[in-house]
């Protein structure tokens, strides 16, 4: 039966999940949690600060300053913003790898 | 060649090549169909992310917009970038790791509820039917303007070619040709808004020449010179807003945590091998889409500015050719209201120039004098960007049917054989409903634009947030959290747009929201209803809070189970 079936899998699923967790020990995926936590903590600071922030609350205020030919806040909410949103990203895949080896919950070995 | 022969080549060579590629990546299981087999490299998907993401209303539409919204049009901006900031740091990693085919899926496993899968494929099902509606209508519209066929016949062409390749090549299919289509799209925005600031600025590169000097010799930046005619003219100053603090606040907030919860960019993350992929993919997408992204801004200004300088004050004898052209469709017209033969364009009364603001992407390489072929290419960028998000929107909604409504739900004793048959008639059933929004659109569909995002914000985003980072998060919550999201923006947006559209306005409003951000206050009830109500009900069972902890863990994506 199909639906036999599927619970079959969900078994294995969790045969997985135990195999998988066996090996990484308890605290090494805490303190994963916790510095991932606290990273994403970060990173969504700046990424509020430069859109909510720059772009919209603070933009009247840095309109005064001139960048590049742009009145500040302007140029945060049509240009700015966006190209920081793209490094946050790439320094959240980073970071989270660097992470990911320091307490061996990396997925590198797994996929071969 | 003429610029319409040129155009048919074009458009025909992108058809011919998007087919070619769906006949070469057919979908041989349900895994193929729904996540194209599961290792789809990172900048792969990156790029059909991209193209799944930018539909016709980014392509056509989006520049007009901010043109003549001045500086509020950073709501749009920020809001549909900003979300992949969220998507690549809260979400997708996660659903990576959870590694099934759907959205609701996940919602249906981390909620043990077959209830919480049919509110999720509710929600899918609205969110993705609102916006394939206007990409089919995309479609018929740049058929209709550049290959003058009429937008029934234009729509049914772009139906036959969506059907070849969503229905053969599922996810498979469509992953492969959304690439072909990002190269095409990108490479029809960019060639024009490059000449385009040359004309202006003599600077090559759009998001500089922006803030460059125009070169007229006025001495003058672009924004201060926009700033002044505009002024002049009696309209706002381009880099002043018009909405209040709290108004552009909530819109931003509502696009963010909407696009973070689009079920069809979600389901494009399942497809990467690993959940290291999937963080690094969701950083190519955006960087993909933000060299458009970055781009419409300034061509926004560009044409607002040029529009102007060729426009305004000048006789309609001398009126330039792309005006006359464009007239005939209906997407500029003038009125000679003071009978002097002069076109005077300006806010208020007086105003005898009509602008449609498609026309600004549309007509600008006409406006900037560019060859044939440049024409030709805006219209096969605008049919791909079109053909792309329409795909992509149909997975989802026929995935949803054959695999959580069907086999999840109503027929589990389906074989995998059957599943996929389901798959393909769903697919194909969905095309041929979104023709017909496509042919007949329902007078509403610019309305309810606002209702994708705001319902995405205040129902789904929620769910997937608090099961992942809230363990505790049980059933009974997340489902009170929906619904309460749910039918909060729904009603709000139905009340304002359609029962009582006289008193849409700010004064009327829910601390001065309007109904396009008040998705981010369904957002926070959703929250704030689903974390009271599952504390006051049992905790999740043990198998399910296991289940959270799995998918916290990158290591081991490669074994979640494939069905």
């Amino acid at each position: 039966m199909a639906h036999q079936q599927h619970t079959d899998k969900g078994q294995d699923r969790s045969l997985d999940v135990q195999k998988e967790q066996a090996s990484i020990s308890q605290e090494n995926l805490k303190g994963y949690w916790q510095a991932n936590l606290s990273l994403l903590a970060q990173l969504l600071c700046v990424w509020f600060a430069v859109s909510f922030g720059c772009g919209i609350l603070l933009a009247d205020w840095l309109d005064q300053f001139s960048f590049f030919g742009f009145r500040l806040g302007f140029w945060f909410a049509q240009q700015g913003a966006i190209y920081i949103f793209v490094v946050l990203i790439f320094v959240y895949s980073w970071r989270m790898k660097i992470l990911e080896r320091k307490f061996g919950v990396d997925d590198d070995e797994v996929t071969k | 060649m003429t610029t319409q022969i040129l155009t048919y080549l074009f458009v025909g060579a992108s058809f011919v090549l998007y087919i070619g590629i769906a006949i070469w990546s057919r979908a041989n299981s349900t895994k193929d169909f729904y996540v194209a087999g599961g290792g789809v490299h990172p900048v792969v998907n990156g790029m059909a992310t991209a193209a799944d993401w930018m539909s016709a209303a980014s392509f056509i539409s989006m520049a007009g917009i901010i043109s003549f919204m001045g500086r509020d049009g950073a709501v749009y901006l920020m809001g549909w970038t900003g979300g992949y900031v969220l998507l690549a740091l809260l979400l997708a990693p996660y659903l990576r790791k959870f590694g099934r085919f759907t959205v609701p899926d996940f919602i249906g496993e981390r909620y043990y509820s077959k209830a919480a899968r049919i509110v999720a494929v509710v929600c899918l099902i609205f969110i993705s039917f609102t916006y394939v509606a206007g990409q089919m209508r995309g479609v018929g519209i740049v058929f209709s303007r550049f290959l003058e066929v009429d937008v029934t016949t234009g729509v049914i062409i772009g139906m036959a070619v969506v059907f070849m390749y969503a229905v053969l090549g599922g996810m498979k299919g469509i992953t492969y040709t959304q690439v072909a289509q990002y190269c095409v799209l990108i490479f029809a925005y960019m060639v024009p808004a490059v000449f385009i600031s040359i004309m202006i600025t003599d600077n090559p590169v759009p998001q500089l020449g922006f803030g460059s000097e125009v070169n007229d010799g006025s001495g003058l930046s672009v924004l201060e010179k926009l700033d002044t005619v505009l002024l002049d003219l009696g309209f706002n100053a381009y880099t002043q807003g018009s909405k209040s603090t709290i108004d552009l606040f909530a819109i931003t907030a509502a696009l963010m945590f909407g696009t973070a919860g689009l079920p069809h960019v979600l389901v494009r993350f399942f497809t990467v091998p690993k959940v290291s992929d999937a963080r690094l993919s969701a950083g190519y997408a955006l960087a993909f889409i933000a060299i458009l992204y970055t781009t419409a801004p300034a061509v926004a200004a560009f044409a607002r500015l040029n529009l102007v300088d060729t426009v305004h004050n000048t006789s309609y004898e001398q009126a330039p050719e792309w005006f006359n052209n464009w007239e005939q469709t209906g997407l500029v017209g003038w009125q000679d209201k003071n009978a002097d033969g002069i076109m005077q364009y300006s806010a208020g009364e007086q105003n005898e120039v009509e602008i449609d603001r498609d026309i600004m992407v549309l007509a600008n390489p006409e406006i900037a004098n560019l060859p044939g072929w440049v024409i030709a290419l805006v219209a096969a960028g605008g049919v791909a960007a079109a053909l792309s998000t329409a795909a992509g929107l149909l997975l989802v909604i026929s995935s949803a049917i054959s695999h959580d409504v069907l086999k999840q739900t109503l027929m589990p004793k389906i074989t995998e054989k059957q599943e996929l048959l389901y798959a393909r008639i769903a697919a194909a059933v969905a095309v041929c409903i979104a023709g017909l929004f496509g042919i007949y659109p329902p007078a509403f569909v610019a309305q309810v634009v606002a209702f994708a995002f705001g319902l995405a914000a205040a129902s789904l985003f929620p769910a997937l947030l608090l099961g992942i980072f809230y363990k505790r998060m049980n059933k009974e919550g997340a489902i009170t959290g929906m619904l309460v999201g749910l039918i909060f923006t729904f009603s709000y947006i139905v009340y304002f747009k359609f029962v009582a559209p006289e008193l849409n306005s700010a004064q009327n409003w829910l601390l001065g929201i309007s109904p396009e951000g008040i998705g981010f206050i369904g957002m926070l009830l959703n929250i704030a209803s689903a974390c009271t109500v599952s504390h006051i009900t049992p905790p999740p069972p043990k198998e399910v809070q296991g289940l959270v902890d799995n998918i916290r863990v990158p290591a081991g994506a490669g074994l979640a189970p494939t069905h």
